[in-house]
């Protein structure tokens, strides 16, 4: 039995939400507890990132281990960059003994993107690796290597991601396939800004059979500026941000000269464009949720949710 | 600086173009400087890195990378192989103590004698302002510091 | 075969700063192919090593020569007389001629070259990374395109997520570099073997290859 606050959110058909919780690039835990306040009645589970984009930052999994004391349900990410199967393994155990119930396991951020490129990236496992690897430890209480484990065996809900805006786009839902073959039991998808894409992905999901047998939330995002838009439309491969975003973010601050009133008028835009995709993710087949990635901008999930009605 | 040192030029010319344009020049008795020995090739495209490095080991103060203008050359691209050549060696020169200035590559036809009359005293005024590089001739130089580099900075500060 | 670059000029002449009478030693194998280290290399690198020491008034004695293969004492040996002679020897070779030369002769053995990897030649002036030497090859999965090489984190279940819209890796650090796994798709399309990306592959073994320590290849039948 998995005892985890998602899996019954997901089991019982209602709409899902998720957020994302940064950690701090420095040892204070008063940062996870505030994002924790901010997020806890607003969310059915909390993702900690894990050195994301391999920048430095608290450890996913003491941020965990710190919402779940606060009572929050955190998904425990956990990427293959930076640890090998011996320590990603041993990593398992101990999320589980301090209380976490839910990981999702990813490959990562290449090391050139961050703060250390001149560190070793481990990749000694890949995602499907790892998805397959925490399923082996829950359901057959052994090791990669084999040996058995010599107790409680870590009963994991086990998530992982996809892109379905990166080359090759036919392969993608096929590559979602093999998560599933390998254990993965929900997904959450990189940000969707181009929901007729994302239709075209869920159908090909659903031809595959997959919808009955694994969770899928789709990621969304609330745009801060245009600036950010453009950026993320140029130079982030795997995004897909059609123009109209871009325009309506464009639009949204012109005629304002107050410097702050513009950056309100812009984030207010950004929350309403988020909202949009969000009521339009609601209607197609097996989106069981969303996965608000608000990055540095906590304080946007609450009025996300509850202007898309989903508290 | 020693008054008397004259500049050793060499001239690494295209036998199409750039040794055509010389002879030309003597042809028509156009004056230009007897420091710049010219050495033919058939083709820029010929020259090898080597060669640069190997003249100013010789004693050559310059050097004169001459060949056909952009389009016109015999062997096509030659002289475009030749330029991106030469950029290197200008790169790599200031590592070695030696002014990038010392080399320079020119495209004329074979047509234009006092083009190549005008390049040969261009380069030779250019050197011979620049001096010696090897500190052996420098006959009044107490100071052995020997670096281009450090003798141009005393230029810049007015100190020459 | 190994690829490699020259050192900056003013690495290596940093390197020969104690030092008045030194052999250059290049190779005619792999780093004459990749233009580091053959006869035309060594020659060039001893004039500009002769020019920047004579300009910095301390000049240096440099005899230039080439091997066939550095990695190798039988070809070394011929210069045995030379090098004895020598105060030290900067080796254009690739790491291994730096590593024969320093096992055999008891005098400082310098790198001139970084070497990096295993390449073919794309083209002339250009070499691409394509083997990555890990013991255990599983090519004939992948329709002959090394993810272990080709791929910024090795993935053996790829695309990740970064594949740009061109199919180009998002970690492009030379230069826009296909996406090995898109190559594989389309290769494997092609063999009608894309099957072999349906299903998992396997976690690698990777005691074969060099993080499982330094290896060594015997041939008991070859021994004298």
């Amino acid at each position: 039995m998995i005892d985890s606050t998602l899996k019954r959110a997901l089991e019982s058909k209602r709409f899902v939400v998720t957020a994302e919780c940064g950690p701090p690039k420095s040892a204070d835990r008063t940062v996870i507890e505030k994002k924790a306040q901010l997020l806890k009645d607003w969310v059915d589970a909390a993702n900690v990132t894990d050195n994301q984009t391999a920048v430095t930052r608290m450890s996913s999994l003491a941020a965990c281990a710190i919402l779940k004391s606060l009572g929050l349900d955190p998904v425990f990410q956990i990427t293959c960059r930076d640890r090998n199967r011996i320590a990603l393994q041993s990593d398992i155990l101990g999320a589980y003994a301090l209380g976490i119930r839910n990981v999702l396991c990813l490959t990562g951020d290449h090391q050139s993107f961050g703060n250390h490129p001149q560190a070793k990236g481990v990749f000694d496992l890949d995602s499907v690796h790892l998805i397959e690897t925490v399923r082996r430890m829950r359901d057959e209480g052994k090791f990669l290597s084999g040996d058995e484990l010599t107790g409680e065996r870590p009963a994991m809900f086990i998530g992982a991601v996809e892109n379905p805006f990166a080359p090759p786009y036919e392969f993608r839902a096929l590559r979602l396939k093999k998560k599933v073959e390998a254990g993965a039991q929900f997904i959450q998808t990189q940000i969707v800004y181009n929901i007729q894409r994302f239709r075209e992905f869920m159908a090909r999901v659903g031809d595959l059979g997959l919808l009955d047998k694994v969770y899928i939330l789709a990621g969304v995002s609330p745009i801060k500026t245009p600036g950010a838009a453009r950026y993320m439309r140029d130079n982030v491969p795997g995004l897909d941000v059609p123009n109209e975003i871009v325009e309506r973010m464009e639009a949204a601050g012109k005629g304002i000269e107050d410097k702050k009133a513009r950056a309100e008028a812009w984030r207010q835009e950004g929350i309403t464009i988020c909202v949009e995709i969000i009521q339009q993710l609601k209607e197609i087949e097996g989106v069981s949720g969303v996965h608000i990635m608000a990055i540095e901008w906590e304080e946007a999930v609450p009025e996300i949710v509850r202007r898309a009605g989903l508290r | 600086m020693s008054a008397h040192a004259e500049p050793k030029i060499v001239a690494f010319c295209c036998h199409y173009c750039a040794f055509a344009a010389a002879d030309l020049a003597g042809v028509l008795r156009l004056k230009y400087p007897p420091n710049v020995h010219i050495i033919r090739l058939p083709c820029t495209g010929k020259l090898d890195a080597l060669y640069v490095l190997k003249a100013f080991e010789a004693g050559a103060d310059g050097v004169i990378v001459a060949g056909c203008l952009e389009g016109s050359c015999h062997f096509i691209s030659g002289n475009i192989r030749a330029k991106k050549r030469v950029l290197a060696i200008k790169n790599l020169l200031p590592k070695l103590g030696i002014a990038p200035e010392r080399l320079e590559f020119f495209n004329l036809s074979s047509a234009q004698g006092d083009r190549f009359a005008q390049i040969a005293r261009e380069m030779v005024e250019r050197v011979r302002a620049l001096g010696s590089f090897h500190p052996a001739e420098e006959e009044d130089s107490h100071d052995r510091r020997g670096s281009e580099a450090h003798r141009r900075d005393l230029t810049d500060a007015g100190a020459l | 075969m190994i690829v490699a670059d020259q050192k900056p000029i003013e690495e290596i002449l940093q390197m020969l700063e104690p030092y008045k009478r030194v052999l250059l030693l290049g190779c005619q194998s792999c780093v004459a192919v990749c233009m580091a280290g053959g006869e035309k290399e060594v020659g060039l690198l001893a004039s500009a090593v002769r020019l920047a020491r004579t300009s910095q008034g301390r000049p240096i004695e440099i005899t230039e020569g080439v091997v066939k293969r550095q990695c190798d004492d039988e070809f070394n040996d011929l210069w045995r007389e030379t090098i004895e002679q020598q105060e030290a020897v900067l080796s254009l070779a690739c790491g291994v001629g730096v590593n024969k030369l320093s096992e055999r002769f008891d005098l400082p053995i310098l790198p001139a070259l970084n070497t990096k990897f295993f390449g073919e030649v794309e083209r002339q002036g250009i070499w691409t990374e394509v083997c990555a030497g890990c013991g255990n090859c599983i090519l004939h999965m992948t329709g002959g395109i090394c993810p272990i090489a080709r791929c910024a984190k090795n993935l053996l279940n790829g695309p990740c997520g970064g594949v740009r819209a061109d199919g180009t890796c998002e970690v492009s650090r030379n230069g826009p570099r296909p996406c090995a796994w898109v190559l594989i798709y389309e290769r494997l399309g092609k063999l009608n073997q894309r099957k072999n990306m349906e299903q998992l592959f396997a976690a690698k073994d990777w005691s074969s290859d060099r993080h499982g320590g330094p290896r060594r290849r015997i041939r008991e039948d070859m021994l004298l």
